[in-house]
């Protein structure tokens, strides 16, 4: 094994633990920008095995740690993690958890996957993964499924996060990477428009790129239903209603017509499809817009004039946008305008998504979605089909097609043609699906379920088997950042005795199920089965490998070949489609799947807080972080909030016609008071996603968690008393 | 067979329809029958292209709407105007005489400009004479920017919305104006005197002579044109070389205004010809319930349509008559019903914009009517007026001229009659987002 881990009889000396020339440089554990950080080895008998140091030379933190990258030492404490497998004796559900060994854990889960496979057909049995797995646990997952589970049915909570900006990349440039330059170019260009993003609470250490834009003369507009911090940064804020940023992008693409602001040339040169996105536009004239966004059309003019008139430009989307029923062609109506006006496809200008989780580009480049194969190729395409199949040493004829997206395997759970067996690494969906009531209805219903994950998380609870995986700290692996830059997180302790990692458990699990060759435990040989299977595909880590990544502050992709420099620009040539030339969409807008109404009358929105992330597995068992952040809460406005009777901090129940869920109130001016926000972290009464709608978008599957129709009253103290007595039932 | 749905016109209303539909998964052959020579394109920008902002070619609003297109979509036939209707046989007759077979009928034949009774406008046929338009249509709106290159002065007959948006785009052009309008103050139908008076002394600014309380009696002919020209002008005709044919307007004061360009903008009316031939209910506009039925298998949708009493003849109101009748015709939502719109004006003209919408108008229960609050603010100077009006904590009306950013915060609970929970003067110095 070629990394640079500590040996830990060195680490526990206390004169060698203080030397910070003996820490070992990697990343965090949690969200896209992969911050680089240092872990200095602490001596044994202490509750944390390292300390957390800054690593001043990555170039997209600069050494800046959020609270979260800061205390991420803290979920290696014992007591907070796994430290063994855990099963529930067979028809045992109500009884608990027990600790058992590995091998009676994993003979258990064999047993459980091959049982449904037997009784129900191959794919009975599911594969759900995580955008915080790294690329060699993705890859060997897909793998997993494909080869030794022979299940089409496998996807991942990235279906959740980036899939419909994965989705309009791909319609309009060819090839799906969610920057194509390196972040630190926000900085040096004229304009950014941020849609749905709040990299103030989601990333802080990102916000340096837009302090420095806005230092260095550039203009910032942030589009948020919200003010939120980042808004607070703007030059101008545009605050439409939830659900409707389609209409406002068509109608800036409108007054960029109209006002003579296109960049002709380019349109003429690098581009196709300019007249239907134009038709398109025409019918969202600025009043027009101004009615169903709620954003005044000298707004729209002011917006469409600061981007139009900018040399070089760029449009930001986030979960905002992209997290609806119509995501896809809202991120696709941003990059029209971005095309419109010539900010893309040239040095500091361009289309990008901002993608949440730790590896959600990563992740999704290499076979753990439904529909694709390692390398970003598609799973229905024979040439990808042969290609993956010949590195995997199995007939093209045997791989799976494609399976169910995210939501609509769990909705199937336990159903006819849906999956009666579960194997769920590093997600937590009883928390972070849509409709998640019925989500964990639908969890309960399988005949078996094995979580592997790092903690005791929600959906763990409900398994009958929980394998303890080791963290960032304790394994070597890649991960492939918000810029497409591949980097590498590197061991820098040992794991507790009794935990493994993600590749032992699906090693060890192969060989149970009959397929002894192939599945790896060292990340590494991993990795090198990655670069050949993504050779040739659109994300071509070819000429990638741990050494190269050491040297060069990550690399990268495309890079087909070990002499090929790797590609922090994309598009500077050409697009990623055959002609080469960027297409445009012809998208219209349409309401959200469900409006407020008489019934329901106020839009939820949902998103996230600084010091928790994603479902709180890991972040709400770290005290300092639950200091800062210590529960759900619903923001509401202070006219909202006046006509419902209501003061901060009392609680309120937010019911939608999915579910209920309760949680005090924090009145604040800064959201529209027809808006209420909750943040998503949190199980149990305060669960936001209890509320959200699954309908699905029709490209990228991806669910509607930015906007559905709530009504919102006072909690009686008695309804509140059962709603936690409920959640504690439930957990 | 495949069920077969005629569009009756090929306006805002029916391309809407025809683009929902579509993307409802519907399942029928739909096809538009368009007298115009385009494909739909979106009328209300029409002032606006007289600026010279748009391209009248640009303002093409579904290019999916093509000849060409593969099954599924729908197909549309330009330069197609349908002469006659039997809604037993279920049979449409263009007009080359064609008999076309359809299942289920759909009027969005739109509304036709309202010609003033003035000696002289019109020529023999009772069509504008040379030099006289009117702007509807995309060939007007070509013919009048063709005919305004060449003008000296032009005379705009009518001060409502699409009087003072003509009037204030010939002014943009360079051209000298006088409006001339009936009422005693602009846009009476939307705004009260105060409010006419703050928009008249923009328009002055920008170049146009407002004459209220005034009444056009005749339009005096000048220098004769060559046989078959008509106040359409073709296409072709752009730019126009030829002489103007109108020398003045003689108002009812026996005022006389040297004209050679005359737009009349007295309003519209619904086209109801075809529907009142076959014998479909006829007031006002075609008649249509809830469902925007008229009949077995017809409906009416757009500015042709009359519902509850009401022709809306607004861009807005068209297309959720289009939305709720392709929810149903699609199967999406086979029970969806309109139950009318609360649409509202919104006009922006260069630098003058504003916004209106309730009882704001002749209706005005002004200061004195019980339960009603009004509050009104105006700032003279900056030619910034603005008025709200509030049955309880409903808004029943307002104006917001000059400054209409509020509009984009006060709409919404218009036009849902929602509760409004601020206090009501910050709402009306609102940008937005309250």
């Amino acid at each position: 094994m070629t990394t640079t881990g500590t040996d830990p009889a060195r680490a526990s000396d206390p004169a060698r633990a203080g030397d910070p020339a003996r820490s070992t440089a990697t990343h965090c554990p949690y969200c896209a920008l992969q911050c680089g950080m240092r872990l200095r080895p602490l001596p044994a008998g202490g509750p944390e095995p390292v300390e957390v140091l800054e690593r001043p030379d990555f170039p997209v933190n600069l050494g800046a740690l959020c609270g979260k990258g800061r205390s991420a030492a803290a979920v290696l404490r014992r007591g907070a993690r796994l430290t063994e497998p855990l099963v529930r004796d067979a028809g045992a559900r109500d009884k608990p958890l027990r600790p058992a060994s590995w091998d009676e854990a994993l003979d258990r889960v064999a047993a459980g996957l091959t049982a449904a496979r037997r009784q129900y057909g191959p794919d009975a049995v599911g594969v759900f993964g995580g955008g915080g797995l790294t690329n060699e646990k993705a890859y060997l997952l897909g793998k997993f499924a494909r080869v030794a589970l022979r299940t089409a049915n496998i996807d991942y909570n990235g279906r959740f996060c980036m899939s419909s900006a994965a989705a309009a990349h791909r319609r309009a440039f060819g090839i799906d990477r969610g920057l194509p330059f390196p972040l630190a170019d926000v900085a040096r260009t004229d304009c950014v428009i941020l849609v749905g993003s709040n990299p103030a609470e989601t990333m802080p250490p990102a916000l340096r790129h837009f302090r420095e834009l806005r230092e260095n003369g550039g203009r910032l507009i942030v589009v948020d239903p919200r003010r939120t911090r980042t808004a607070e940064l703007a030059d101008l804020h545009l605050q439409p209603l939830p659900g409707t940023d389609l209409a406002l992008a068509l109608g800036l693409l409108h007054l960029l017509i109209a006002d003579g602001r296109l960049d002709k040339d380019f349109i003429a040169r690098r581009t196709t499809g300019f007249a239907q996105a134009r038709a398109a536009a025409m019918a969202h004239w600025p009043e027009h817009v101004e009615r169903l966004t709620g954003v005044p059309v000298a707004r729209l003019a002011a917006a469409a004039a600061m981007f139009g008139d900018a040399a070089k430009g760029m449009v930001l989307t986030a979960r905002g946008p992209e997290q609806q029923s119509k995501g896809t062609d809202t991120v696709s109506a941003w990059i029209n305008l971005c095309l419109a006006a010539g900010k893309a496809g040239r040095p500091g200008s361009g289309y990008g998504c901002l993608t949440g989780q730790g590896n959600g580009q990563g992740g999704r480049e290499h076979g753990q979605k439904a529909d694709q194969l390692p390398g970003y190729r598609s799973i229905t395409d024979p040439a990808a089909r042969a290609h993956v199949a010949a590195v995997w040493g199995v007939d093209p004829a045997a791989l799976p097609g494609p399976g169910r997206s995210a939501y609509e395997l769990l909705d199937g759970l336990g159903r006819d043609g849906g999956a009666r067996a579960l194997l769920l690494m590093g997600s937590n969906p009883v928390v972070s699906a849509p409709r998640a009531a019925h989500v964990t209805e639908r969890i309960r219903a399988l005949d078996f379920l094995a979580v592997s994950d790092v903690v005791l998380s929600e959906t763990a609870h409900l398994a009958d088997v929980v394998l303890p995986a080791t963290q960032w700290a304790e394994e070597t692996g890649t991960t492939t950042n918000l810029e497409g830059r591949v980097i590498l997180r590197r061991k820098a302790v040992d794991a507790p005795e009794g935990v493994r990692s993600d590749l032992a458990v699906l090693h060890g699990l192969a060989a149970r199920l009959g397929v002894p060759g192939g599945f790896p435990e060292d990340p590494e040989e991993v990795f090198e089965e990655l670069r050949r299977a993504s050779a040739g595909g659109q994300a071509d880590y070819a000429g990638i490998s741990y050494d190269r990544i050491r040297d060069e502050d990550g690399v990268f992709w495309p890079c087909p070949g070990e002499d090929h420099p790797g590609t922090p620009r994309l598009f500077l040539d050409r697009f990623a489609t055959p002609d080469g030339r960027a297409r445009f969409a012809a998208v219209s807008h349409r309401p959200a799947a469900e409006e407020p109404d008489g019934d329901y009358p106020l839009f939820l929105t949902t998103g996230r807080v600084v010091s928790q992330y994603q479902s709180g597995a890991q972040t709400r068992r770290v005290d300092e972080l639950n200091r800062a952040a210590p529960g759900p809460f619903v923001e509401l406005h202070p006219a909202l909030a006046r006509r419902l009777g209501v003061g901060e901090g009392e609680l309120l129940a937010v019911s939608s016609r999915r579910g209920r869920a309760v949680a005090p109130a924090r009145v604040t001016d800064t959201i529209r008071p027809d808006t209420v926000f909750m943040p998503f972290h949190w199980g149990g009464a305060g669960r936001a996603n209890s509320l959200t709608n699954p309908a699905l978008d029709p490209v990228s599957r991806m669910p509607e968690f930015k906007v559905c129709a709530v009504r919102v009253e006072r909690a009686a103290s008695a309804s509140a008393a059962t709603e936690t007595a409920a959640t504690e039932t439930e957990r | 067979m495949t069920r077969r749905i005629a569009v009756v016109g090929a306006g805002m209303a029916a391309a809407r329809f025809a683009e929902r539909f579509r993307l409802l998964g519907g399942d029928a052959e739909v096809t538009l029958y368009g007298a115009e020579p385009c494909a739909p394109y979106n009328r209300v920008l029409l002032a606006d292209a007289l600026t010279g902002r748009y391209a009248t070619d640009d303002l093409t609003s579904d290019l999916a709407l093509d000849l060409t297109l593969p099954s599924g979509d729908a197909r549309l036939r330009t330069d197609c105007a349908v002469t006659g209707l039997d809604t037993v046989a279920h049979t449409l007759r263009l007009a080359d005489g064609e008999q076309v077979p359809y299942d289920e009928l759909v009027l969005a034949t739109g509304a036709e400009p309202v010609l003033p009774p003035v000696d002289g406008l019109c020529g023999p046929g009772g069509r504008p004479r040379p030099g006289v338009h009117v702007l509807r249509t995309a060939a007007d709106c070509r013919g009048l920017a063709g005919a305004a290159a060449h003008a000296r002065r032009a005379v705009v007959i009518g001060g409502g919305v699409l009087g003072v948006s003509a009037a204030r785009a010939l002014a943009a052009r360079g051209l000298p104006v006088t409006l001339v309008h009936r009422a005693g103050h602009l846009v009476e139908r939307d705004l009260d005197g105060a409010a006419g008076e703050i928009l008249r002394r923009g328009l002055a600014e920008l170049g146009v002579e407002v004459r209220t309380g005034s009444v056009a009696r005749e339009v005096r002919a000048g220098t004769p044109v060559g046989a078959g020209r008509t106040g359409f002008p073709p296409p072709s005709a752009f730019p126009s070389t030829a002489p103007s044919a109108v020398a003045a307007v003689r108002l009812a004061d026996d005022h006389v205004l040297d004209a050679d360009l005359v737009v009349a903008a007295c309003g519209v009316a619904p086209r109801t010809a075809l529907a009142r031939t076959a014998g479909l209910p006829v007031r006002t506009g075609v008649v249509v319930d809830d469902r925007l039925s008229c009949a077995p298998d017809a409906y009416a949708i757009g500015d042709c349509a009359e519902h509850r009493g009401t022709v809306h003849g607004t861009a807005v109101a068209a297309w959720d008559q289009a939305d709720v009748l392709a929810a149903r015709l699609s199967g999406a939502a086979p029970d969806a019903v309109y139950r009318g719109s609360r649409p509202y004006t919104r006009l922006t003209a260069g630098p003058l914009a504003y916004a209106a919408f309730g009882e704001t108008g002749p209706e005005d229960p002004g200061p004195g009517t019980p339960g009603v609050d009004v509050l009104r603010l105006a700032d003279a100077t900056r030619g910034s007026y603005k008025k709200l009006l509030l049955r309880g904590d409903r808004i029943v009306g307002g104006i917001l001229l000059g400054d209409p950013a509020a509009a984009a915060a006060l709409i919404r609970a218009y036009e849902r009659d929602e509760p409004v929970v601020t206090d009501p003067l910050y709402l009306l110095t609102a940008q937005g987002a309250c």
